[in-house]
């Protein structure tokens, strides 16, 4: 138990040592809603987002998606792949440390920096575009870490299958960006051709901006059970995959 | 008694596709004894070391450390066991003192590692990120995380590989050390000095077997070569000239004049150099007394004692270093 602590005590000073991972996860969704928040403003906007909601409410959920896809397609794969080709996991197994301890310490310190990306860009949000919110905090933050632990699960599964950090890199990249902006979670839907949108329901972060619009909207759970059950069952085949074919060396 | 010892390995093998890393080795080490394993790269060393360690699943043989089985018992064993690893790395941005606090929560038991930092010269480096140590420097925290847990038995896989002689000196006063406290230690070198210097009892190992197993005097003792004397029987640069030999009519060397001597094995004669292979203590002296007796000159006297490299060149019929 002290282990653990020190341990993601320690994974979340060293994740904030490193200025680009800290850039991505904790800054750039910000930057990206004062950005657009300044173009576009935050008047109420029904016609394109069909409720009393403008840009910049309904970017906040949607940059969630961002935070979450940086940390576990880029942070994780990329972390993982590179601590294990350079030794740093091999020095972790040779101590009593149990392997689930560092995962599970690993992960929180994952969740915190996802949670913290999250705090800063709705304070941001509040402060400067006075943003609004329908649904319940303790709704929102539930769902927000369902997403997180679905995808860091992809995370690991893709740090498991790919040998060195390079490619950890090019395969992170390659699923994350087009992702990005064809899943809501970039850009609205709205601004997409009929066409790509049919491809964004084949996207697993889609169902991460709907749920978290949908509560943020005020929508039941009840109405959004195809992105619960969707975003259960990656993290339930994630988590086994993932297990089962995880390297220490 | 058998508790004594704390390693026990029988049969063990190791292969790695058609190649046999380790080719059934058997082997004790006692209790706080420094035992080697010396050989050229690939000789199947550190596979063996992590057989021990319990990171890697031997293919068949019986492992025993601290009378525990290392795949079974692998977290009771890291427990008691310190572990330094060939190819390891922390991560960058990690300082030196962060390093040691955490690893020390992963173990039950852990000593201070202030004292330790004082004893392994890294107190002034101890807010410095692992990044911005030297070789050295790296090599000596992964010591002292190897000992952090107050092990009964520490390993140390080619620790000194890398660094600059007056470096390596002083690691191997800090593994005395270590065994002072009462720790075995079991380490792996290429280097044959550091064995001969260092180790009570050292294994020779070469394609996956061992070739060879005692304390260094022993095995170089063996050989029955362990001193080597070379002289000349003239003290010329050159063959000796016809006037010259002319001068010394009577001399002739006849080289069962000292290959009848006491602990003499050989002598081989090249020329005007003289090899004489043997030991004792008296074979020096009596090699010098029987020229003299004799009224042979001779020039450039030289004694030289074998080694482990020796021992190696003997066993292999190769040198280590190729």
């Amino acid at each position: 138990m002290r282990g653990l602590m020190k341990l993601i005590v320690m994974q979340f000073k060293l994740y904030l040592r490193e200025p680009v991972a800290f850039f991505f996860s904790l800054a750039y969704p910000t930057l990206l809603l004062l950005l657009f928040g300044f173009i576009y403003g935050n008047a109420p906007d029904p016609a394109f987002w069909g409720r009393e909601f403008g840009t910049v409410d309904a970017s906040v959920p949607a940059y969630a998606g961002i935070i979450i896809g940086t940390v576990a397609l880029m942070g994780i794969p990329i972390d993982t792949a590179a601590n294990r080709e350079n030794g740093v996991l091999r020095r972790y197994r040779a101590t009593p440390l149990r392997p689930a301890v560092y995962l599970v310490a690993s992960v929180v310190m994952y969740l915190v920096v996802a949670l913290l990306g999250m705090v800063i860009l709705v304070v941001t949000g509040k402060l400067v575009f006075g943003l609004r919110m329908a649904g319940s905090w303790l709704d929102v933050l539930a769902a927000f870490v369902l997403c997180a632990l679905a995808f860091y699960s992809v995370g690991y599964l893709v740090a498991s299958l790919t040998p060195t950090a390079r490619l950890a890199q090019v395969v992170g990249m390659v699923v994350f960006f087009p992702m990005m902006f064809l899943s809501g979670a970039g850009l609205p839907l709205q601004l997409l051709p009929e066409g790509l949108r049919r491809v964004s329901d084949f996207l697993p972060l889609t169902y991460v901006v709907r749920l978290l619009q949908g509560l943020w909207f005020g929508d039941a759970w009840s109405k959004l059970w195809l992105p619960v059950l969707v975003l259960v069952g990656i993290l339930l085949v994630g988590t086994i995959a993932s297990a089962r074919l995880f390297r220490w060396e | 008694m058998q508790s004594e010892d704390v390693i026990k390995v029988e049969g063990l093998r190791k292969r790695y596709g058609s190649v046999a890393a380790v080719d059934g080795i058997s082997f004790q080490v006692r209790a706080g004894e420094i035992f080697g394993m010396v050989g050229p790269n690939g000789s199947g060393k550190t596979t063996t070391i992590e057989c021990i360690e319990g990171l890697r699943q031997p293919d068949a043989g019986v492992v025993q450390v601290l009378e525990l089985d290392p795949q079974r018992d692998a977290y009771t064993l890291r427990e008691r066991a310190g572990i330094q690893l060939q190819s390891s790395n922390l991560p960058n941005r990690m300082r030196v003192e962060e390093a040691l606090d955490l690893f020390a929560s992963f173990y039950r038991q852990t000593d201070d590692w202030r004292p330790l930092l004082e004893d392994l010269g890294l107190s002034d480096k101890r807010r410095a990120f692992f990044n911005q140590l030297s070789g050295g420097q790296k090599q000596r925290l992964f010591v002292a995380l190897a000992l952090i847990n107050r092990p009964e038995i520490v390993f140390l896989d080619e620790l000194t590989t890398g660094l600059d002689p007056q470096a390596r000196h002083a690691t191997w006063d800090l593994i005395r050390d270590i065994r002072e406290r009462g720790t075995t230690v079991f380490l792996t070198t290429h280097f044959m000095e550091e064995a001969e210097r260092l180790c009570d009892r050292v294994a020779i190992l070469d394609c996956g077997r061992i070739i060879a197993l005692d304390t260094p005097t022993n095995l170089v003792n063996k050989l029955g070569m362990a001193t080597r004397i070379t002289f000349q029987l003239n003290g010329h640069n050159h063959p000796p000239s016809d006037s010259e030999l002319k001068g010394f009519p009577g001399i002739v060397f006849n080289p069962s004049l000292i290959g009848a001597l006491d602990g003499v094995r050989r002598v081989e004669q090249e020329g005007d150099e003289v090899v004489v292979y043997g030991q004792g203590d008296g074979l020096v002296v009596g090699v010098i007394k029987s020229l003299e007796a004799a009224s042979i000159p001779f020039y450039n006297f030289r004694t030289e004692q074998a080694n482990l490299e020796d021992v190696f060149l003997a066993l292999t019929g190769r040198a280590i270093r190729n």
